[in-house]
């Protein structure tokens, strides 16, 4: 499957080496080049300089042929225009988009943006640990 | 009305001081406490210090009654979030959004939001107007028609000069408004209306067919 990841940090990074390893099609893409040093020097995909909430630079990255599109940038409203992009603009199939607000999470996923707020599953991990 | 401005900016600033003078009851948002500060020094407690795109801050503030939410940050895609907050968490009837790239236009519209302006565009328009040689400019869009209204200038290598309108192919949703020769006044044309070099057309258009209009009354 083509797959692009906006955002190289440490998460990106890891996604999209772990998808590579599975023999997926992964661009990342990332609006400063130092952020590559996080991909592994075995990582096959391609990574691309570029703005994810532009749509020349999604372009550029394949966003037409992409099967699924995930962002995994710092900034959750960069995450949130960017997914709203590849839905609404590009008709990607699977969209992902990490958001740490939970009530903004929350709200985005009530119109239809399939979302993760690693604030909220990252409390709750503790606290069931805690409590377990 | 009851309007909250995001982002206090320059812009936001401006135009948190133009709405207080038409009379409205206006809330800025601003996340940078120093900001917050200056502003509350000059015009007193009318700016309320967090994050726009936050769902609990726009709560605090009593968005649900607000008429209309205008977000003026430099950033489009915060814009767009407090714009989407406001319209689907507090059903606020009106949003507008500052877009600095104009390709944004699409994507805001298509996602609800009721008004984008783009401050790029804008002062692109204004600086082609005082461009001479420019041979058309866009005067003002009016959005909800489908309409724009530009200025058209004819030169000396027009190949339409010396034809009369009736000649001209101008695309159908064109309809020309006004001509302003270089000399003598300002004349509504008519169909037997001759076009001379240095004429000045006032007319109406639909965004897509600028272009062919520019072409049918310049021939070139």
């Amino acid at each position: 499957m083509k797959i692009i990841i906006m955002g190289c940090g440490r998460v990106g990074a890891r996604l999209a080496s772990l998808l590579d390893e599975d023999g997926h099609d992964v661009t990342v893409l990332d609006n400063d080049t130092y952020s590559f040093r996080r991909l592994p020097p075995t990582f096959g995909g391609s990574a691309l300089f570029g703005n994810g909430i532009d749509e020349e630079a999604l372009k550029r990255a394949g966003i037409e042929e992409a099967d699924i599109f995930v962002a995994l940038t710092q900034g959750d409203n960069r995450n949130v225009m960017s997914c709203q992009i590849a839905k609404h603009i590009f008709n990607v199939p699977r969209v992902m988009c990490r958001i740490y607000d939970p009530l903004r999470e929350e709200m985005y996923s009530a119109l239809g943006l399939e979302t993760i707020s690693p604030t909220k599953v990252f409390a709750q991990l503790l606290k069931d640990k805690l409590e377990g | 009305m009851y309007i909250i401005v995001v982002g206090g900016g320059r812009l936001g600033y401006y135009l948190l001081k133009a709405l207080m003078n038409e009379g409205h009851e206006v809330l800025l948002l601003e996340k940078d406490a120093r900001i917050c500060r200056t502003i509350t020094d000059e015009m007193g407690s009318v700016c309320y210090r967090g994050d726009g795109c936050e769902a609990a801050t726009l709560a605090e503030v009593g968005t649900g009654r607000a008429d209309m939410l205008v977000a003026v940050t430099g950033d489009d895609e915060d814009n767009l979030v407090a714009c989407q907050v406001a319209k689907h968490k507090h059903n606020v009837p009106r949003t507008i959004a500052r877009i600095r790239n104009p390709q944004n236009a699409l994507l805001f519209k298509k996602l609800g939001i009721d008004v984008t302006v783009s401050s790029t565009d804008i002062i692109l328009e204004a600086i082609e107007r005082e461009v001479p040689t420019h041979p058309l400019t866009s005067l003002l869009t009016i959005d909800e028609k489908g309409l724009v209204i530009v200025d058209v200038k004819i030169s000396d290598e027009s190949t339409t000069v010396g034809k009369t309108v009736k000649e001209l192919s101008l695309p159908k949703e064109s309809k020309l408004a006004l001509i302003i020769p270089s000399e003598g006044s300002a004349h509504v044309p008519a169909a037997n209306t001759v076009l001379r070099a240095g004429d000045q057309i006032i007319a109406m258009t639909s965004p897509e067919s600028k272009e062919a209009l520019r072409t049918a009354l310049r021939g070139i």
